[in-house]
C-alpha cells in the first residue's frame, strides 16, 4: 500500500482528497434534494426511497398562492433587469467615455450599498417607504431589487465598454455611421457580453431576494423565497424540495448560458476600479 | 491640376497649450502628401482635423472647393485609416467593408462586387467570411484601407498605418498603397514620422515640427535643399562643420565656401555624407584628418574622419573605393556641395 501513495506523490492524493470533500458538499446535497423531491415514501435507514412519486410536485403545482409566487417572482425579475438596464448602461457608457471630476466617487458609492448589514439599510429604506407610500407595493419591491444590483449592473458593463477602442467608434463614424448608429452597431454589440452577464446576474439576484422583498412587500407581494419559507415550515421535506429544484433551475439554465456567452476575463475585468 | 484638398491657417490649440499653429497646405487631385516630424509633433492633430474628429480653433478647411469645418465625420468625404484598432471584431470582413456601404443603401448585389474588389486590390481575395481576429496585423490593415478605398473618398487619411508592422511587412505595404494609388488616382495625405517611408512614397513631404510646418516640397528637393536647419537634421543624414562669414562666402577650415542665403554671423555648414570627397593626404589641399573607423553597409561604406581641427565628418563611399583605405591613415578632406544655415542658439 505505501508504495503506492507514494508513487502517486503526496499532492496527488490531497487533490483527490479535495475534490472528493468539493463533490460532497456540492453535489450531495442537490443529488439528495432530487430525490427528495420524486420520492413517495422514504423512511430513515434506506439509501433510495419506498417509492417514487410525482405526488408533491403536483401538490406544489396545484396550490394556488405558489404557482402566483412563481409568476410574481419572474414578473419582477424582468422588471428589474429591464429598469436596471434602462439606468445602468447609460451610467455605465458615461464612465466609460466621459470623463467627469467624481467619477471615481460615483462608482464607488455602489460598492456602499454592499458595505452595511443589508437588514439595516432595508429597515431605514422601508421608513423612507413608509412615508411615500410604497409599502407593500409592486414599485416598493422593485425598488428594493433593484438597490442590489446597481452595483455590478453598472462596473460589469463600465468595463465593458471601456474595451470598445475609441478608434474602432471613430471608425464607424468616419464610414458615415451618426453617433446613434455607431453606439448600436458597433459598440453595444461589442459590449454585449458584459452587459448579458451583468442581466443575468440581476435576473438571477432578484429571484432569490428575500430579506427586503419581505420587509417592503408582506402581504401582497409574496415572491418564492419567502412562500419557500413557509412551504418548509409548514409541509414536508419533499415539498420543500420540488420548490428548491423550481427555484434553482432557473439559476442553473442561465449561468450556462451565461458561462457559453463570456470569457471569465470579461467578469474579472467588472470589478476594477479604475 | 485642381485642387482637392486645402488647408488654410489652421490652429488648434488643446487645454494644455499643445497643438498646431498656422497650418495652410493644399493638395492637388491625385497627389500623396505625407506628413513628416518627430513625436508630439502635431501631425494627427492636422490629420483628425481634416478628417472632423477634431474641430479647429480657427482656420479652414476646404475638399473640392466646398469648406468642411462645419461637418462631422460621417458627413465628410474623407476616409481614415488608424493605426490600430480599426476593425469591428464582432463583424466578419464582408460585414467589416459592407457597413459603409449598406448606410449609403445601396444594393445588395452592388455591394458585394465593391467588397470583392476592393478586397482583391489589397490582396486579399476571398476572406470576406474570415472575422478580424483570424488576421493576421498586417492584414488587419489590408482590410481597414480596403474599407476606405471601397468609399471612394475624396481624400484618403492615413495615420501611420503601418507602424505596427515589421520593417519587411511595412516595405511591402508602402509599396502596395503606392502602387493601389498610381491604380485609383486616389489623393492621400499620409501621416509618418519615418522619414524613410515619407521619401519613398510621397509626392510631397510636409515636414512638422513643435505644431507648424518647416518645409513642404518634393522629396528630391527636401533632401537636396533642406531649407531649415531642422529639415536638414531630420532627413538623411547630415555633417554639421562651424563656419565662418568671410567677404562673400563661408570659412570652413581652408575652403570658402558659396553664402548664398547671406547669412551673417556664426553658421553651420551641412554637407551630405555622399558629397564628402576623401583624397589622398599628400594631395594637397582639403581639411587634414584621421579616419577613424570603416564600416561596410552593404553596397556603400561610411568612413568616420576625425577632423585635425576637431569634429569628425561621415563619408559614404561605394564599398569598391575603400579597399586602399584603412583605419587610422590620414587623409584629406573635401565637399562637392553644401548648405549654410544660420547658428541659432539653441542648436
Ligand atoms: N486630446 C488631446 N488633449 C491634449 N493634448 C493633446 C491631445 N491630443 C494631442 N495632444 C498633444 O498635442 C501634441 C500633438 O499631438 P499629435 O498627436 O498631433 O502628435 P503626432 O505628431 O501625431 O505624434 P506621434 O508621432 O507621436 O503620433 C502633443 O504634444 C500631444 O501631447
Ligand atoms: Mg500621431
Amino acid at each position: 500500500m505505501g508504495w503506492y501513495f507514494r508513487a502517486v506523490g503526496t499532492r496527488r492524493i490531497v487533490e483527490f482528497l479535495l475534490l472528493t470533500a468539493f463533490v460532497a458538499f456540492f453535489a450531495g446535497p442537490l443529488l439528495n434534494l432530487a430525490v427528495l423531491a420524486f420520492s413517495g415514501q422514504w423512511s430513515y435507514p434506506d439509501l433510495l426511497p419506498h417509492q417514487w412519486s410525482l405526488k408533491w410536485w403536483s401538490f406544489v403545482l396545484s396550490k394556488d398562492d405558489i404557482a402566483k409566487s412563481i409568476g410574481l417572482s419572474f414578473l419582477i425579475a424582468a422588471i428589474v433587469t429591464a429598469l436596471s438596464i434602462v439606468i445602468c448602461i447609460p451610467a455605465a457608457y458615461a464612465f466609460a467615455r466621459i470623463r467627469f471630476p467624481l467619477k471615481r466617487f460615483f462608482l464607488f458609492s455602489f460598492l456602499l450599498t454592499h458595505a452595511f448589514p443589508k437588514m439595516g439599510l432595508y429597515v431605514s429604506i422601508a421608513v423612507l417607504f413608509y412615508r411615500l407610500g410604497l409599502m407593500n407595493t409592486l414599485l416598493g419591491v422593485v425598488l428594493i431589487h433593484m438597490i442590489n444590483v446597481l452595483m455590478f449592473m453598472t462596473w460589469i458593463p463600465t468595463a465593458a465598454f471601456r474595451n470598445v477602442h475609441a478608434a474602432q467608434e471613430e471608425s464607424a463614424r468616419d464610414v458615415g455611421a451618426t453617433p446613434f448608429r455607431v453606439f448600436r452597431s458597433i459598440t453595444l454589440p461589442m459590449a454585449m457580453p458584459g452587459i448579458l452577464v451583468a442581466s443575468v446576474f440581476t435576473f438571477l439576484n432578484s429571484l432569490d431576494e428575500a430579506q427586503g422583498t419581505f420587509l417592503v412587500g408582506i402581504p401582497d407581494y409574496k415572491t418564492m423565497p419567502i412562500v419557500m419559507y413557509s412551504i418548509i415550515s409548514d409541509f414536508p421535506s419533499s415539498a420543500g424540495a420540488v420548490f428548491s429544484i423550481i427555484l434553482t433551475a432557473p439559476t442553473i439554465l442561465l449561468l450556462l448560458a451565461a458561462q457559453r456567452l463570456v470569457s471569465a476575463d470579461v467578469m474579472a475585468s467588472g470589478f476594477q476600479v479604475k | 491640376m485642381s485642387l482637392q484638398l486645402s488647408v488654410r491657417d489652421v490652429t488648434k490649440r488643446f487645454k494644455t497649450g499643445e497643438g498646431v499653429t498656422g497650418i495652410s497646405l493644399d493638395v492637388t487631385k491625385g497627389e500623396l502628401v505625407t506628413l513628416l516630424g518627430p513625436s508630439g509633433c502635431g501631425k494627427t492633430t492636422v490629420l483628425r482635423s481634416i478628417g472632423g474628429f477634431l474641430k479647429p480653433d480657427s482656420g479652414d478647411i476646404l475638399i473640392e472647393g466646398r469648406s468642411v469645418v462645419a461637418l462631422p465625420p460621417e458627413k465628410r468625404p474623407t476616409s481614415m485609416v488608424f493605426q490600430s484598432y480599426n476593425l469591428w471584431p464582432h463583424m466578419t470582413v464582408y460585414e467589416n467593408l459592407a457597413f459603409g456601404l449598406k448606410i449609403r443603401k445601396l444594393p445588395k448585389a452592388q455591394i458585394r462586387e465593391a467588397v470583392a474588389d476592393a478586397l482583391r486590390l489589397v490582396q486579399l481575395p476571398n476572406s470576406e467570411k474570415k472575422l478580424p481576429g483570424q488576421l493576421s496585423g498586417g492584414q488587419q490593415q489590408r482590410v481597414a484601407l480596403a474599407r476606405s478605398l471601397l468609399l471612394k473618398p475624396a481624400v484618403l487619411l492615413l495615420d501611420e498605418p503601418f507602424s505596427a508592422l515589421d520593417a519587411k511587412l511595412r516595405q511591402e505595404m508602402r509599396e502596395e498603397l503606392r502602387e493601389i494609388q498610381t491604380q485609383t488616382g486616389l489623393t492621400m495625405v499620409f501621416v509618418t514620422h519615418d522619414q524613410e517611408e515619407a521619401l519613398a512614397l510621397s509626392d510631397r513631404i510636409v515636414v512638422m515640427n513643435h505644431g507648424h510646418i518647416e518645409q513642404a516640397a518634393a522629396p528630391r528637393h527636401i533632401y537636396d535643399r533642406p531649407s531649415t536647419l531642422f529639415v536638414a537634421r531630420f532627413i538623411g543624414k547630415m555633417n554639421f562643420l562651424e563656419g565662418v562669414v568671410e567677404g562673400s562666402g563661408i570659412r570652413v577650415g581652408p575652403f570658402v565656401l558659396p553664402n548664398e542665403d547671406r547669412i551673417e554671423g556664426e553658421t553651420l555648414v551641412g554637407v551630405r555624407p555622399e558629397d564628402v570627397i576623401l583624397k589622398a593626404a599628400e594631395a594637397g589641399e582639403g581639411m587634414k584628418g584621421l579616419i577613424k573607423q570603416i564600416m561596410v553597409l552593404g553596397h556603400y561604406a561610411e568612413i568616420s574622419v576625425e577632423l585635425e581641427g576637431g569634429g569628425t565628418v561621415r563619408s559614404f563611399q561605394p564599398k569598391d573605393a575603400v579597399r586602399e583605405l584603412t583605419a587610422g591613415q590620414q587623409v584629406a578632406v573635401a565637399f562637392t556641395k553644401s548648405i549654410a544655415y544660420p547658428k541659432i542658439g539653441d542648436n
